[in-house]
């Protein structure tokens, strides 16, 4: 499934959509990039006078990059996918973080896939800025398939 | 007694992934994983995962499909331990 085909799969859109490009994706892992504009809405609160990315906005981040490209990737390969609605909920995170996300930074994510069994993709991911220095890491969760309702 | 092993085993097997408000005293053989015991749709997955790695032994999606309860993982397991 080519890279974009799968961005236009994501069922996220602003202010929420933490994609701005996919640079690989294969049944291993993905990984892509994500500019985090000054004008974000968060930053006005987080914190006062002082705008810092979020740890919850960077997981996000690494789960939408990381496992749900994967996950839409990974689901394209099985057969018997009817590809309309994906279902998909986050059930479980593991983060650790090691430097501050400023606006206007760009960051890059990597996920390496532990398993994809039962419609559970379960990954390690990274994050890494501009300096090639590593933001956070952790191990990430989800459940994801396509609905099978019948008409 | 074999029946005996597996449900111990398998007690074992669920134990780390029941929520704090469910204890192990809590599982009978009739037990529903997901209404009963209050375990995840993810949790479900791990808890299959850890039963192929123990009883050495691969589960299929209609194998999950079918693995209500404690006693549905029983039989999967009894079914696909004596056809190995």
């Amino acid at each position: 499934m080519d890279v974009n085909k799968i961005i236009e799969k994501l069922p996220y859109t602003k202010p929420f959509l933490f994609v701005d490009s996919l640079s690989h994706v294969n049944s291993e892992g993905a990984s892509g990039s994500f500019c985090f504009q000054k004008d974000l809405d968060f930053y006005q609160g987080h914190f006062k006078q002082n705008p810092v990315t979020p740890g919850v906005i960077l997981t996000e981040c690494c789960a939408q990059i990381g496992l749900v490209c994967l996950g839409i990737f990974l689901l394209s390969e099985t057969p018997e996918t009817n590809m309309n609605d994906l279902e998909m909920a986050f059930s479980s995170s593991q983060m650790e973080f090691y430097l501050p996300v400023y606006p206007g930074e760009t960051v890059y994510v990597s996920s390496e896939k532990l398993y994809f069994r039962f419609n559970k993709l379960k990954c390690k991911v990274k994050m890494h800025n501009s300096a090639k220095e590593l933001v956070c890491k952790g191990e990430l969760a989800g459940m994801i398939k396509y609905s099978t309702y019948e008409e | 007694m074999k029946e005996e092993n597996y449900y111990q085993k398998l007690k074992g097997i669920i134990k780390p992934y029941l929520p704090e408000d469910v204890t192990i005293d809590d599982i009978s053989p009739d037990s529903h994983f997901i209404n009963e015991l209050n375990i995840n749709s993810a949790n479900l997955v791990d808890i299959v995962l850890d039963v192929e790695d123990a009883f050495d032994i691969t589960l299929e999606n209609d194998d999950m499909d079918q693995m209500q309860t404690v006693n549905d993982a029983m039989a999967i397991i009894d079914k696909k331990r004596t056809s190995k």
